[in-house]
């Protein structure tokens, strides 16, 4: 008789307890379950058009038909992934003037997205920074910012970052912190459309922060996962990469082509090293690869050949940007249009920091009780920090919501 | 003026050494740069065809066929990955009847192929097995299980595989040092194809070590990359798992469908935990999530679509399963012509051993100064343990490579 049943002799996995994911990540099955007609999820992680769809961009259908065409195999790539990707990549991130000049001593690797970059990048980092340096990351950030760091053996603090009064940048409390930072420092910096505040940092800040790391011998950890999504263009989002390497600071960049592709789910992301010369950068690929031999060996080519197909091509380049630009005003559009709702309903509170703040996400201000009843009662879903994707918005849904916010705030405060 | 170049006073990367190259890519950039028309490239572990070519297998074709007509978007998967991939992989793994009984009790995990599937099973049996539990792997084996294991902070420990004497399993070294190893040790098994040395244990030697595993509480870790490419029947590839399934052993899987997919670059694996019930999976699978997340955060689309459409689809599992015969039954028949032609040259060696060895691999039981000369002086690239590809041998080769082999061999031992 064939026995079937689990030895129960050996119940290795019995202690194993039950881990939650991030207190958010049970909205999504909330809202799903939801039937009610008009529910609303503002807790979507990737853009949605104005029906409230992902999208499949037009130049991503027409690379993609390009790369079907070649008719190409599905061989293994080099362990640092697909070259003509990477090189597009960092020429898309540093700036052509940049790449033609020193593009030779920037180590760059393909990698599985943001999550990817960060993860290579730290444990690179934990392998070769002197014991105890420490990474710094703003306060909030992503939460697997600090668990990665942690993972790969490193010591995360936090500089404040978000002033939930205001609902701006903290800079002097930010500097501050940054001041008191031992010199040598790894500083995780958001490049554009901080996550999960939508906060960023002006032109001037940047500057000062330039000096400081100067000062300092900061190592700059840019992560960006938004550029052009943010302001509509892609030099404007990456000008703190610019002006930082320009000033001859050698950073190391995170780049996620999630959001601004569309290519969330192939996880095609770079991440690279500003290195002195070519020798050295050489020695850093290598290192790079004996670490990402032993996370995935190699990283995936669908979603590289797709991109490297987009900012290869001229003419789907330029179709791209449009598209960009297209989904970075919607979604400024949308913050206006909830701030001025929300304004001509008559709330007592100052809603303007939404319109004021950049890319997907926004804190709101909200509190607990607020998300609450904005969830039981209107059907609309928040992240649990009060935070709300702007994504989720539409030119159908932005009054309703609108209401709901007005009705659960107008007799609290903020 | 502006400074381009990287400041040296912030040298990071100065002291960062140039990391070993990994042997098995080292010598396939070798093949790639010689001229010479009559190099053959017997070192990677990926397939080809009669021409040499890589392959695209037409029910893999069909599959892509069907994701361009349904116009699939690319959002993000769930951190454990596509669902309908996760069951069809576990359904094809452990087969129809022991998945129909305990399918809801394994705990399953989209992966980067085998080498997510060997990371995140090696992480998560480091957080939940008791300190100080080993991983037993064969000697030889795939050199990135070392590089993963210590990666992953597991201290290995290896048991005698291969005896190089008889080019066969050391079976009576092998049961010696499993009695020896510590009770409740991780065994890592191949499940079939042994890598690299082509040779596989019988069903009498699985039923020995089942009862081993039994008696001393091991925890087999079944590495499957092979399965239906080993014997061209997938059920007859996955027979160590089946046997201990069905006598209640709860193992732990990694399938990769690199090899019987094709789909090496897309990185599609599957990791999976046979758990006592549905409750202790279900923690099983938030505890890989928690694991996944800071590694790749949700693992890739496409090769997922792509494997789960063969799969699900009756016409095209039916059509992929020929496919995965004719692919095991033209390397059969290149290690019969390989072995047959030397006998026939007159070789002094008994080289029956590689018609008997399986899978992908052979070790011939060349050594180094044999491979320095079959490269140098013949143009043909292995690996200087011996390790050959049978995939890279075919009708136009074999011959070559046989008088090659015999002429580097017929005054030297073997």
């Amino acid at each position: 008789m064939h026995c079937f049943k689990v030895l129960r002799f050996v119940s290795l996995w019995s202690k194993v307890p039950l881990g939650s994911l991030h207190p958010s990540s049970g909205i999504v099955a909330q809202f799903d379950a939801d039937s009610y007609s008009q529910k609303v999820n503002l807790g979507v992680n990737t853009y949605r058009d104005n029906q409230g769809n992902p999208v499949l961009l037009e130049s991503v259908q027409k690379a993609m038909q390009i790369v079907r065409e070649k008719n190409l195999d599905n061989e293994y790539p080099p362990i640092e992934g697909l070259q003509p990707f990477i090189q597009a990549a960092i020429k898309l991130g540093y700036g052509e003037k940049y790449y033609e000049k020193n593009g030779k001593y920037i180590a760059g690797c393909q990698v599985l997205s943001g999550t990817g970059a960060i993860r290579l990048g730290f444990e690179l980092l934990n392998k070769f920074v002197t014991p105890g340096t420490q990474v710094f990351v703003p306060n909030p950030t992503k939460s697997l910012h600090p668990t990665i760091a942690k993972i790969a053996g490193l010591q995360s603090k936090e500089y404040r970052y978000f002033n939930p009064i205001t609902r701006q940048v903290d800079f002097s409390g930010l500097f501050e912190d940054l001041q008191i930072a031992p010199n040598g420092s790894i500083v995780l910096f958001h490049a554009c459309s901080h996550n999960p505040t939508g906060c960023d940092l002006d032109i001037d800040q940047w500057r000062q922060l330039l000096d400081l790391t100067k000062q300092k011998g900061i190592l700059p950890f840019f992560d960006m996962t938004y550029q052009g999504f943010t302001s509509g263009d892609m030099d404007q989002d990456a000008q703190a990469i610019r002006m930082f390497t320009e000033a001859g600071v050698p950073i190391m960049l995170g780049q996620s082509f999630d959001k601004n592709m569309g290519l969330s789910g192939q996880r095609t992301g770079c991440l690279s090293i500003v290195c002195s010369n070519e020798r050295e950068k050489e020695m850093v690929v290598s290192q790079l690869n004996l670490i990402a031999r032993s996370l995935w060996s190699c990283p995936p080519v669908h979603g590289a050949r797709i991109a490297e197909t987009i900012l290869n091509n001229q003419k789907i380049y330029q179709l791209w940007l449009d598209e960009v630009k297209h989904m970075a005003q919607r979604i400024k559009t949308m913050r206006q249009g909830f701030t001025k709702a929300l304004k001509d309903l008559g709330s007592p509170h100052d809603w303007s920091h939404l319109s004021k703040q950049f890319g997907m996400y926004s804190l709101t201000g909200i509190g607990q009780l607020q998300i609450k009843e904005l969830m039981e009662k209107y059907h609309i879903y928040l992240l649990d920090n009060g935070g709300i994707s702007i994504a989720g918005l539409n030119d159908t849904n932005i009054k309703y919501v609108a209401m709901a916010f007005h009705e659960v705030t107008k007799n609290t405060r903020l | 003026m502006q400074c381009f170049r990287a400041l040296r006073y912030f040298s990071v990367w100065s002291q960062v050494p140039m990391g070993p190259a990994d042997p098995i890519l080292g010598v396939a950039a070798q093949f790639k740069a010689d001229p010479s028309t009559t190099k053959v490239n017997l070192s990677i572990g990926a397939y080809r065809d009669n021409d040499g070519k890589p392959v695209v297998l037409e029910s893999v074709k069909r599959a892509e066929q069907i994701i361009k007509e349904k116009k699939l978007d690319n959002e993000y998967l769930p951190v454990e990955g596509l669902q309908s991939f996760i069951d069809a992989s576990i359904k094809l793994g452990y087969g129809d009847a022991y998945y129909a009984q305990n399918g809801k009790s394994i705990a399953g995990c989209q992966v980067l192929s085998g080498t997510g599937a060997v990371r995140l099973g090696f992480e998560f049996s480091k957080k939940f097995l008791p300190q100080g539990t080993k991983v037993y792997m064969p000697n030889p084996t795939w050199p990135n299980h070392h590089n993963i294991a210590r990666m992953a902070g597991l201290e290995i420990s290896e048991y005698r595989y291969f005896d190089p004497k008889t080019r066969g399993v050391d079976f009576s070294g092998l049961v010696e040092d499993l009695n020896k190893a510590q009770n409740g040790s991780v065994i890592l098994f191949h499940a079939c194809a042994h890598n690299p040395t082509g040779c596989d244990l019988t069903t009498a030697q699985w039923t020995q070590l089942l009862d081993l595993t039994k008696k001393k509480n091991f925890l087999p870790f079944f590495d499957m990359a092979y399965q239906g490419f080993t014997s061209g029947d997938v059920n007859k590839d996955a027979e160590a798992v089946r046997l201990f399934t069905a006598q209640g052993v709860p193992i732990v899987l990694g399938q990769s469908f690199a090899k019987n997919m094709g789909l090496y670059g897309q990185r599609t694996g599957c990791l999976s935990f046979v758990c006592s019930n549905q409750q202790e999976k279900d923690k099983v699978v938030s505890q890989l999530k928690l694991l996944a997340r800071p590694l790749w955060s949700s693992p890739p689309l496409h090769g997922a679509r792509v494997a789960d459409i063969i799969l699900n689809t009756p016409e095209l599992n039916q059509l992929w399963l020929q496919e995965v015969k004719m692919m095991a039954n033209r390397i059969q028949l290149m290690r019969v012509g390989l072995a047959n032609t030397l006998k026939s040259l007159g070789s002094p060696h008994d080289w029956s051993h590689i018609s008997k060895q399986i899978g992908m691999f052979a070790f011939t039981g060349v050594g180094p100064d044999h491979v320095k000369e079959l490269i140098a002086k013949y143009h043909i690239y292995l690996l200087s343990s011996g390790r050959i590809s049978i995939a890279g041998l075919n009708e136009g080769n074999v011959k070559y490579v046989a008088e090659a082999f015999h002429d580097v061999t017929k005054n030297t031992k073997l």
